[in-house]
């Protein structure tokens, strides 16, 4: 239990570097994970080689979650969408530092799931909870 | 604050020793501490004992057999029936359809009574704190049928609105859907004045009963309901059963829900005679040992005292709501604990409920976090999600101090 709320993903859920919203922005999509009522938002920008030059996160859920997107997208600064295309689960357990299990896991790739069908370019489907 | 020696009048230390799980240690020196029951509950060992002896010495098929085995299994199968009948004071066993579960009994009343009874305009009430279980059958009903849905709305206190009940009986519900008592919140709904306004407006009344029956005394005929559906895993018994309680004649006139062996009388290439009520409900190789171990655990739970239950786990749930209203950032959701069973739902201010949930769980506090498969009555409550502590008759006031001893863990952590 102690691993899991480690101080970087406390820390991170407290301080997030990257929590707010891009206006205008290149790519953005929202999600939620009706499971647990998290729910994220990414916005991104990048430069005419489409290399990533902003993103941030928005949005509600566990502290694994938020952690999570605040971590991915500070990687994915300076990359370009083809090596964000390839960001992998296990990336983010590595950035994360620590095993979760299934259900948990869930909310650790939430912000990959909204990050990839972003950058491939997929609409946002409004999911509204109340 | 509530004494916790007034929680005293089950023998809560014997009926502990009933049950294996509750020995366990989920690391060394940490004991489990069970406050999931309104997910399922744990279950006794004269129940897994049942079900054991069962395929020990009697396991056979039923209702065709004529070796001794398959005549034993067919007395065991009827006679669990006789005593879940008898554990809802219904008159007759026939008035128990032995289902999957809940889920599937509510789908059956859809099925048999709704599709042929039900047409575009007619309409069903609801009430915004369903489980999904009393509500998407109804929902793929409207869609398929054209059924209007009207909802009985829920207040901010967490309790059916009445004043609205004479607004919408005068919409001429055909069917009143609702739950005796609320998964997330434990409200105790007044179903019996319900029953008889709905019937009044001449609606058929289904009660979804799987937070009630396995925590409250209930007498289906008392209270004149037309359709009642529980399940066994939630009252000490095994997964994979439930039951549907319904008046004879409806069941007579209903058609079968699925087709196969068991439910027919005579099969023809082109054409069947379905069987007699409730078998014509029951297609197929029941789950045998596991009503097996319905009728064991019906036993098992009117032996320890379903007032006696009622009173322990109203009590803990007044006493788990004093402490947690002591905990800084803690809202607790829903109806002073007198109107209440033994379930309570909070949220904890900065925390969510995800992370209560597994910080809980490294003191061996097993709770359920999420939207309790009651996604509207989250949204009615403007909440994302909830943490949720539920109880049964072998949880005691000392777990309820664990469980606020990790709250404040759960503080510090985030502090």
């Amino acid at each position: 239990m102690d691993d899991l709320y480690r101080e970087q993903i406390i820390d991170r859920f407290k301080n997030p570097r990257h929590r707010g919203e891009l206006d205008p922005h290149d790519y953005s999509y929202e999600d939620d994970n009706p499971l647990c009522g998290d729910r994220i938002r990414i916005d991104v920008r990048v430069d005419g080689e489409e290399r990533v030059t902003e993103a941030s996160f928005s949005g509600v859920g566990c502290a694994i979650s938020q952690a999570s997107a605040d971590l991915l997208t500070e990687s994915i600064v300076g990359k370009s969408l083809a090596e964000v295309r390839r960001i992998s689960k296990d990336d983010i357990l590595e950035m994360l530092g620590i095993e979760l299990g299934p259900v948990r896991l869930k909310c650790a790739l939430l912000s990959l799931k909204v990050l990839k069908a972003g950058v491939y370019g997929i609409e946002s489907v409004e999911t509204e909870l109340t | 604050m509530a004494s916790p020696a007034r929680i005293a009048a089950l023998d809560v230390e014997r009926l502990r020793s009933d049950f294996p799980v509750l020995r366990r240690e989920l690391r060394p020196g940490v004991p489990l501490i069970y406050l999931d029951s309104a997910a399922t509950s744990q279950k006794p060992r004269a129940v897994l004992e049942a079900m054991q002896s069962f395929y020990e010495l009697h396991n056979a098929n039923i209702h065709r057999g004529v070796h001794r085995l398959a005549e034993e299994a067919t007395e065991q199968f009827e006679q669990a029936r006789a005593a879940v009948a008898r554990f809802i004071g219904a008159a007759d066993p026939r008035q128990i359809v032995f289902t999957r579960n809940t889920t599937e009994a509510i789908n059956l009343v859809a099925h048999s009574w709704g599709r042929p009874q039900l047409k575009a305009g007619d309409i069903i009430l609801l009430s915004e704190m369903e489980h999904h279980s009393n509500l998407v059958p109804w929902q793929m009903l409207a869609a398929e049928r054209g059924v209007r849905l009207e909802f009985l709305p829920v207040t901010d206190g967490g309790e059916l609105d009445l004043a609205a009940l004479p607004r919408l009986l005068d919409l001429r519900p055909r069917l009143v859907a609702l739950s005796h008592m609320s998964n997330v919140l434990g409200t105790l709904n007044p179903i019996g004045d319900i029953i008889r306004e709905a019937h009044r407006a001449g609606a058929t009344v289904l009660i979804d009963g799987a937070q009630a029956v396995p925590h409250l005394p209930v007498d289906v005929t008392e209270l004149e309901a037309d359709f009642y559906a529980f399940s066994a895993h939630k009252m000490c018994g095994p997964t994979g059963i439930g039951a549907l309680y319904a008046r004879l004649d409806l069941l007579e006139r209903m058609p079968p829900f699925l087709g196969g062996g068991d439910m027919i009388k005579r099969v023809e290439l082109r054409s069947f005679e379905p069987n007699t009520v409730p078998h014509k409900f029951e297609a197929g190789t029941p789950a045998i040992a596991e009503a097996i171990g319905f009728g064991a655990a019906a036993d098992y739970v009117t032996v320890a005292g379903r007032e006696a239950i009622h009173a322990h786990e109203q009590a803990l749930a007044g006493y788990a709501m004093e402490r947690l209203e002591e905990v800084p950032g803690v809202r607790v959701f829903g109806p002073p604990a007198e109107r209440r069973g033994g379930v309570v739902s909070f949220t904890l201010e900065g925390i969510h409920p995800h992370d209560i949930a597994q910080i809980l769980d490294g003191e061996g506090v097993a709770i359920r976090a999420g939207h309790h498969c009651a996604m509207p009555l989250h949204a009615r409550l403007g909440l994302p999600a909830s943490a949720r502590a539920s109880f049964y008759l072998y949880n005691t006031a000392a777990e309820v101090d664990t469980l606020i001893h990790g709250l404040y863990k759960a503080k510090e952590v985030f502090a």
